[in-house]
């Protein structure tokens, strides 16, 4: 086997395996399909958009929850925002943690609420090494000469 | 005359979120329409002419198919539903409050999916409820509603059309 087919089955299993493992849903397929010669980078730079998006929020998020009377309305506002960006890019482990933190800022729930945080920042974490390793084989694939098939 | 197979659509989009404003846009171009993007409801009326202290004593000479007072055309507009200020449903009503702009097909779009805001809105005239995150096959929905408001515009032109060639028929008979 070449070189170019065995990354290519490289990236297709590591791909599948995102799926499988419940990190990406099919939203990210949708962006995929947005994909084409005239936006050959669209995927990339709506993803690297959700990045600096998630990383403002978290800052926020951790600010807020520090403070001695907590604006439960403020967080529920940023924990909104960051439920619809990850929902719109198909992280949908950073999505469903969302929800949970949601509800416990409707209950008022201080320890949820920071017990939330956390599993959003190692969910986050998570999903941005498994994205940017994805994008990095996409790269060296297109660098051997190889491409994806959408 | 075939102006509807010609024109290109425009459509407004309007999201408070830059992920949500670019995926729309690219959803949208995608299906070849001409798309304007705002990141609020007070500037989408603004693009659209509805300003509180708008002078309306300038009139353009000839008399064009849509209101006269318009300068832009927008076919359709698709609103994020929360958005801070002014929710896509206070929009949607201002809209349908203004005589320039309540023919102009209103869709919503929403992250949550609520019974009760999905009627309300249907209610106050909205054609289409899409929950996010939007995908190619609810854009797709979108074409209908824009050759509907189209059609209404030339169907009126060929009336005149067929009344003279029947008149001509007469006349040859």
């Amino acid at each position: 086997m070449d070189v170019v087919t065995q990354m290519q089955r490289q990236l297709l299993q590591y791909t599948s395996s995102l799926f499988k493992e419940g990190f990406l849903d099919d939203q990210f397929n949708q962006l995929q399909q947005l994909q084409d010669e005239s936006n050959p980078e669209f995927v990339v730079e709506v993803v690297t958009l959700f990045f600096e998006d998630a990383e403002r929020l978290l800052n926020e998020l951790s600010k807020s929850l520090e403070q001695e009377s907590i604006d439960f309305r403020r967080v529920d506002a940023h924990v909104h925002q960051l439920k619809g960006s990850s929902s719109s890019i198909g992280a949908q482990r950073v999505q469903r943690v969302c929800i949970a933190f949601k509800n416990f800022c409707e209950q008022q729930n201080v320890e949820g609420c920071l017990k939330s945080l956390q599993e959003i920042k190692q969910e986050y974490s998570l999903v941005k090494t498994k994205l940017e390793t994805l994008f990095k084989m996409e790269k060296q694939l297109f660098a051997a000469g190889g491409s994806v098939s959408r | 005359m075939g102006l509807a197979a010609e024109a290109q659509f425009h459509v407004l989009a309007v999201d408070d979120s830059l992920i949500d404003r670019i995926l729309i846009e690219r959803l949208l171009k995608t299906s070849s329409f001409h798309v304007t993007a705002v990141d609020s409801g007070s500037k989408a009326l603004k693009f659209l002419g509805l300003v509180e202290e708008e002078q309306r004593n300038e009139e353009p000479s000839f008399v064009s198919q849509k209101s006269h007072n318009q300068d832009i055309d927008v076919n359709l507009i698709i609103t994020d539903y929360c958005m801070p200020e002014m929710t896509g449903y206070d929009l949607l009503r201002k809209i349908k409050e203004s005589k320039s702009l309540k023919d102009i097909p209103v869709v919503i779009m929403s992250s949550e999916n609520v019974p009760s805001r999905i009627n309300r809105c249907l209610e106050e005239g909205a054609e289409e409820f899409f929950l996010k995150p939007v995908q190619q096959s609810d854009v797709n929905k979108l074409r209908p509603h824009l050759l509907k408001s189209k059609v209404k515009e030339v169907g009126e032109e060929d009336q005149v059309i067929n009344l003279s060639r029947n008149d001509i028929k007469e006349i040859l008979a």
